[in-house]
């Protein structure tokens, strides 16, 4: 990765991740829809998740398999975030028919 | 690095970013599944067979298609008419980037810090199997709870209520 200095695979995937991480933050912070807000926190697991692996892969023992087990986890954990989630939008949706966060304001002070 | 994790990269990247940028949400979820895609393959490009097809498993089976249902549920569908940006885009914007800078720079710091290109590491599905239910059958009984409870709780909360009596 000689573009911009980098000469380990790790870095080039570390990197990867982060723009994904702030691709995914970015989503969540500025757009109108509770459901791309979801799609966004899921972007910055799964950069997560993609730095979990890569450190496995290029640490001193991945034989030990803690950064997999680490990233499979994850990924259970952040499906039954989807599922709860995806329901509080759909039964926010019931009770105010819109699932635009500007006009979610019921709570505000 | 090889010109595959390039290709994979921009894959993931460009999925990501039409995911936030464009305006129809099921064109979203769609660009959302890409990016799922794509980070399975770089799972795959890291030798992570296992969390590699668990990310396909779980992601594009099963996320992608619960946000499809939720948007067509609620239907999201159609093009809200004041825009699809928030009025404080700027400054999510303005966030993000700083996250992202102080995140390359540590990287780039780090670079001779971190470790080295590694030899591929062997590791079986029977290997993964041994130590789900070995060393670590303690995280996945909580896991196996936190599904059940987190299924439970969904189908709760997203149930259609009851008219209220008077």
């Amino acid at each position: 990765m000689t573009i911009i200095g980098v000469t380990t695979p790790l870095a080039g995937y570390l990197l990867v991740a982060a723009l994904l991480f702030a691709i995914g933050l970015a989503g969540a912070l500025v757009r109108r829809n509770a459901i791309l807000v979801l799609i966004g926190i899921e972007l910055m697991l799964n950069a997560a998740n993609l730095n979990l692996i890569a450190f496995w892969r290029f640490g001193p023992h991945p034989e030990a398999l803690t950064g997999m087990m680490f990233a499979i986890f994850s990924i259970a954990v952040a499906a039954a975030e989807a599922a709860v989630g995806l329901g509080l939008v759909i039964s926010i949706h019931r009770h105010t028919n819109t699932t635009e966060l500007d006009k979610i304001n019921r709570m505000k002070g | 690095m090889s010109p595959i994790f390039y290709i994979l990269a921009a894959l993931t990247l460009a999925g990501g970013l039409a995911a936030v940028l464009l305006k129809h949400l099921v064109h979203c979820a769609l660009a959302t599944t890409v990016a799922f895609a794509g980070l399975a393959l770089l799972f795959l490009q890291l030798d992570a067979q296992f969390a590699g097809f668990a990310q396909i498993l779980v992601y594009i089976g099963a996320v992608a298609i619960l946000i499809v249902f939720a948007i067509l549920l609620t239907r999201g569908s159609e093009l809200p008419k004041d825009g699809v940006f928030s009025r404080t885009w700027f400054v999510g914007l303005v966030i993000a980037a700083g996250v992202f800078a102080v995140l390359a720079w540590a990287v780039l710091q780090s670079v001779r810090a971190v470790p080295q290109q590694a030899a591929v590491p062997v590791v079986t599905v029977h290997d993964i199997g041994n130590a789900l239910v070995g060393r670590y059958v303690l995280p996945l009984e909580i896991v196996a709870l936190l599904l059940t409870a987190a299924t439970i709780g969904a189908v709760i909360v997203a149930m259609h209520e009851k008219e209220r009596p008077g």
